[in-house]
C-alpha cells in the first residue's frame, strides 16, 4: 500500500478547507454547538448556563464596564502597534484582533499570585497582569529579546518557539504544589501549537503530577496558513480526556464565558484537582503577523462571518440593553483610548536603540572568560573607528 | 536554457524539476502548500502536484523529520522544510539520533535520502530564533551532509544533487540572499556537490566562506583591490564534508587564510578549517588562520545585528591583520 492510497482513504469532512470552499458553514454550526459554553450571544443577550453562571454571578455593572474597557483599550493598543509597524517603527507585529474576549476574560480570571506563561500574541493578558503595554513592543521593535522582568507581574516573557512554554508552566505549577501554595498557573498556546510534542508532554506531566495548571488554547482557526483541520481530527478540548483531565470548549468571543470558565479551571487547580484544558473557540481577524498575507489562503467572507460575533460589540450590546453604561462612559473611554494610542506611539518613537555592548551583557549570570575577551576585542575595534571619526 | 532568477525561485524551480522527475519525491513542512512557504520557496507546487506530494504538516518539527524518516524507509525521498533556523531544535533529536545514524546501524542496508531545508542566518531584521546559523551543531554529527549555496545557480543544482543523494542532507538556505538574482542554466552539468569553488582569483590572501557571506567576501575583495591587494574568494558550498583540498590549494598559492561565517566563531566551522589547514599548510602559511563570525552571545535583537554580523569593515580588519604578519 502506498502513501497515496492511504491519503485517498482518509475521511473527508464536508467542511474541510478545500480551495474555494466557504468555511462559514462550519463557523455558524459552532454557535449552536451544545458543547460550546456561552453566556452572551453575539446579539448581546445573556443566556443561562447551569454550570458556569455561578462564576460570574456576583459580577457588578462596574466590573462589566471594566471588562469592556479592557477589551477596547487592548484593541486600541493593538491597532496602534499595527500602524507603528506600517510606519517602520516596529519590525513586526502579531495582532490579537478578534481575540480580546478570550484574553481579557481569562486574564481577569487570574489572581495576583497566579503565574502566566504566554506565547507571543497575549497582549490582552499582559494588560490584565498590569504589564505596561510599551514593554511588549521592545522585542517587536528589535531593541531587546524580551525586555521585562517576568516576576514583577507574574507574567513570563513571550515565547516564540511554539509550545515550549507549556512545559515551563507545568514545571512551575509542580513547584507551586510542592510549596503547598494555593496559587495556579495558566499557559497560553494556539491550535497550531497543540501539535507540538512539548504540548503533549506538558499534558502528560501535568496529569501525572496533578499540577495546578490551566492550559488555555486560543483556537483562532489558523496557524499561519494552516486551518485547525491540519492539526487535529477531534475538537481540541476533547484531547484532555485521553490524558485524564477535563477539557472545555468556551466561546472565545464571549468575555463573560471566558471569565467564568477560566475561573472554574483556576479554582480546580487551586483546590488540588489538577490540570484543565480550556479551548477558547475564536478567530484571528487579521494576518498572522504583519509579514503574513492571509489573502493567499483564506476568504474574506470567513472574516465577515466572524465580524458578526465581535467580542466588543457583543458586550456593548449587553451593557446598553441592561442600562449598565451610558453615552458618557463610551465617550470617556473613546478619549482614554486615544490617549493610550498617543502614549504608545510616543513611547515607541522615543525608545532608544540599545547600546552596542548590550550584545555581551547577561550572556551568563556568573560571567565567562571568552565573553570578556570578545567584549574587549569589540571595544578596541570600535575605538579604532572613533579615532578615524574624530579626525 | 539560462535564465536570471532569484535564489528562492531557483530552489522552487529545482524542487519542481525533482517532483516532475521522480514520483517518490515529496515536499513536507509548515505552510508549504497554499501559502507556498513563508518565503514562497514552494510557491505553486501544491497547486501543480497536489496535496499528496506537497504536504502541509501539523506544527511539529519532530513529527516532520520523524515521519520523513519513515517515508524514506518506505522508498520516498522527502524534502522537508523547517520554517526558520531557530525552529529546527524540536527536530534535532530525530535528526541527530535517528536520521544521522540509521544507515550505519543497519550495516548499510537502509538509506535515508531525506533533505532538510533550513532558511538560516541573519540580516533580515527579524525577532529572535529567526536569524541563527546552527550549521556547526549538525556538522559535528557523523552521518549528516551539510551544504549551503551562496547563489541562484548553486541553489538550483545543489538542491538537485541533495535530493539525488542517498544520504541525509541538511540544506542551509541563506535567507537574506533569497531575493538576490543570478544566472541559472538548467542544462549545464554541475560540479560535485561537496566541492568548493574559487569564485574570484587572487594572490595575496584567501577568503573562505559559504552561504550568505560569500557575497560579502566579494565586496571585501573588491574594496581590498582598490588598495592594491589581491584577494581570492573560495565559496566552500559544503560544510560537511569540507573540501580541504581546494582550501589547501588556494592557501598554498596565497599563504594566508581568513574564514568568514555568520555563526559564532567559538567551536564554529572556522575552527575546524583553521586547525586542519594549519596541519596541512604549516610551512606555507605566513600568518595564522583568522576567523570572522558571530560572538559567544545569543543572536542579538534586530537593532544590534549589524554589530554582531561580520560586515565589510570587520573582514577587512582581519585581512589587514593577516597581511601584517
Ligand atoms: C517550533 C516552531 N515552529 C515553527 C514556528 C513558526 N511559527 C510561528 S507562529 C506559527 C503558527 C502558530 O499557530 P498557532 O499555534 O495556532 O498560534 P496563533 O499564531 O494562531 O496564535 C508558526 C508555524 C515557531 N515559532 N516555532
Amino acid at each position: 500500500m502506498t502513501v497515496e492510497s492511504t491519503a485517498a482513504r482518509k475521511p473527508r469532512r464536508s467542511a474541510g478547507g478545500k480551495a474555494g470552499t466557504k468555511r462559514t458553514t462550519r463557523n455558524t454550526a459552532q454557535d449552536t454547538d451544545p458543547e460550546l459554553v456561552q453566556l452572551l450571544t453575539p446579539e448581546g443577550e445573556r443566556v443561562k448556563n447551569a454550570e458556569y453562571d455561578q462564576y460570574v454571578a456576583g459580577i457588578t455593572p462596574e466590573e462589566l464596564r471594566g471588562l469592556y474597557r479592557d477589551m477596547v483599550l487592548t484593541r486600541r493598543f493593538d491597532a496602534e502597534a499595527t500602524s507603528l509597524q506600517r510606519q517602520g517603527e516596529l519590525g513586526l507585529w502579531a495582532s490579537l484582533l478578534g481575540q480580546e474576549a478570550a484574553q481579557i476574560g481569562s486574564g481577569r480570571a487570574t489572581r495576583e499570585d497566579d503565574y502566566v506563561f504566554p506565547t507571543y500574541r497575549e497582549h490582552g493578558v499582559a494588560w490584565c497582569r498590569g504589564v505596561d503595554p510599551t514593554n511588549l513592543l521592545g522585542m517587536f521593535r528589535g531593541v531587546n529579546n524580551g525586555g521585562w522582568d517576568p516576576n514583577s507581574n507574574n507574567f513570563q516573557l513571550y515565547t516564540i518557539v511554539i509550545g515550549s512554554q507549556t512545559l515551563h508552566a507545568t514545571g512551575y505549577a509542580m513547584g507551586v504544589a510542592k510549596d503547598g501554595a494555593d496559587s495556579a498557573v495558566i499557559a497560553y498556546f494556539g491550535d497550531g501549537a497543540s501539535s507540538q510534542g512539548d504540548v503533549a508532554e506538558s499534558f502528560t506531566f501535568s496529569a501525572v503530577y496533578n499540577a495546578p495548571v490551566v492550559f488555555f488554547c486560543q483556537n483562532n482557526q489558523w496557524a499561519i496558513s494552516e486551518p485547525t483541520e491540519k492539526q487535529t481530527r477531534v475538537p481540541l478540548y476533547q484531547r484532555a480526556r485521553g490524558y485524564g483531565f477535563p477539557g472545555v470548549r468556551v466561546d472565545g468571543n464571549d468575555v463573560l464565558a471566558c471569565l467564568a470558565v477560566t475561573k472554574w479551571a483556576l479554582e480546580r487547580a487551586r483546590s488540588g484537582e489538577g490540570p484543565t484544558l480550556v479551548e477558547a473557540y475564536t478567530y484571528r481577524m487579521g494576518a498572522h503577523t504583519t509579514s503574513d498575507d492571509p489573502t493567499r489562503y483564506r476568504h474574506d467572507d470567513e472574516r465577515a462571518a466572524w465580524e458578526a460575533k465581535d467580542p466588543i460589540l457583543r458586550l456593548r450590546r449587553y451593557l446598553e440593553a441592561a442600562n449598565h453604561a451610558d453615552e458618557g462612559f463610551f465617550a470617556e473611554l473613546e478619549a482614554e483610548s486615544e490617549a493610550l494610542g498617543r502614549r504608545v506611539r510616543e513611547a515607541v518613537r522615543a525608545m532608544p536603540d540599545p547600546d552596542r555592548f548590550a550584545i555581551f551583557e547577561n550572556v551568563y549570570a556568573d560571567g565567562h572568560a571568552l565573553v570578556d575577551e570578545e567584549r574587549a576585542q569589540f571595544a578596541a575595534y570600535q575605538a579604532s573607528f572613533a579615532d578615524v571619526e574624530g579626525v | 536554457m539560462a535564465e536570471k532568477m532569484a535564489l528562492a525561485k531557483a530552489i522552487n524551480e529545482s524542487l519542481r524539476r525533482a517532483l516532475e522527475a521522480d514520483p517518490k519525491v515529496l515536499i513536507m513542512g509548515e505552510d508549504v502548500g497554499k501559502l507556498g512557504g513563508v518565503f514562497r520557496v514552494t510557491d505553486g507546487l501544491q497547486k501543480d502536484f497536489g496535496e499528496s506530494r506537497v504536504i502541509d504538516t501539523p506544527l511539529a518539527e519532530s513529527g516532520i523529520v520523524g515521519t520523513a524518516i519513515g517515508l524514506a524507509l518506505r522508498g520516498y525521498r522527502p524534502v522537508v522544510e523547517i520554517q526558520f533556523d531557530g525552529f529546527v531544535f524540536p527536530a534535532y533529536d530525530q535528526i541527530v539520533t535517528q536520521l544521522a545514524k540509521m544507515h550505519a546501524r543497519s550495516l548499510g542496508k537502509v538509506k535515508l535520502p531525506v533533505v532538510v531545508r533550513i532558511p538560516y542566518g541573519g540580516g533580515i531584521g527579524a525577532v529572535e530564533h529567526h536569524s541563527e546559523s546552527p550549521e556547526a551543531l549538525f556538522a559535528h554529527v557523523a552521518g549528516l551532509k551539510i551544504v549551503s549555496p551562496s547563489n541562484a545557480s548553486d541553489a538550483y543544482w545543489m538542491m538537485q544533487q541533495a535530493i539525488q543523494s542517498d544520504d541525509p542532507v541538511i540544506f542551509f538556505e541563506p535567507k537574506r540572499r533569497y531575493w538576490d538574482k543570478g544566472e541559472v542554466s538548467t542544462e549545464a552539468i554541475p560540479g560535485p556537490l561537496h566541492k568548493a569553488q574559487v569564485t574570484r582569483e587572487g594572490t595575496d590572501l584567501t577568503l573562505a566562506a559559504y552561504g550568505p557571506v560569500v557575497k560579502l567576501c566579494h565586496e571585501v575583495a573588491e574594496a581590498a583591490a582598490e588598495e592594491g591587494k589581491s584577494l581570492e574568494v573560495l565559496d566552500l558550498r559544503s560544510v560537511s564534508p569540507l573540501d580541504f583540498d581546494s582550501i589547501q590549494a588556494s592557501v598554498e598559492k596565497t599563504r594566508r587564510l581568513v574564514v568568514v561565517h555568520e555563526a559564532p566563531v567559538f567551536f564554529g566551522s572556522g575552527a575546524e578549517i583553521a586547525a586542519r589547514i594549519t596541519e596541512r599548510c604549516f610551512y606555507h602559511l605566513e600568518a595564522p588562520v583568522l576567523r570572522v563570525g558571530g560572538y559567544h552571545a545569543p543572536y542579538p535583537p534586530a537593532r544590534l545585528e549589524e554589530e554582531y554580523l561580520p560586515g565589510l569593515d570587520r573582514v577587512l580588519d582581519a585581512v589587514d591583520r593577516s597581511l601584517a604578519y
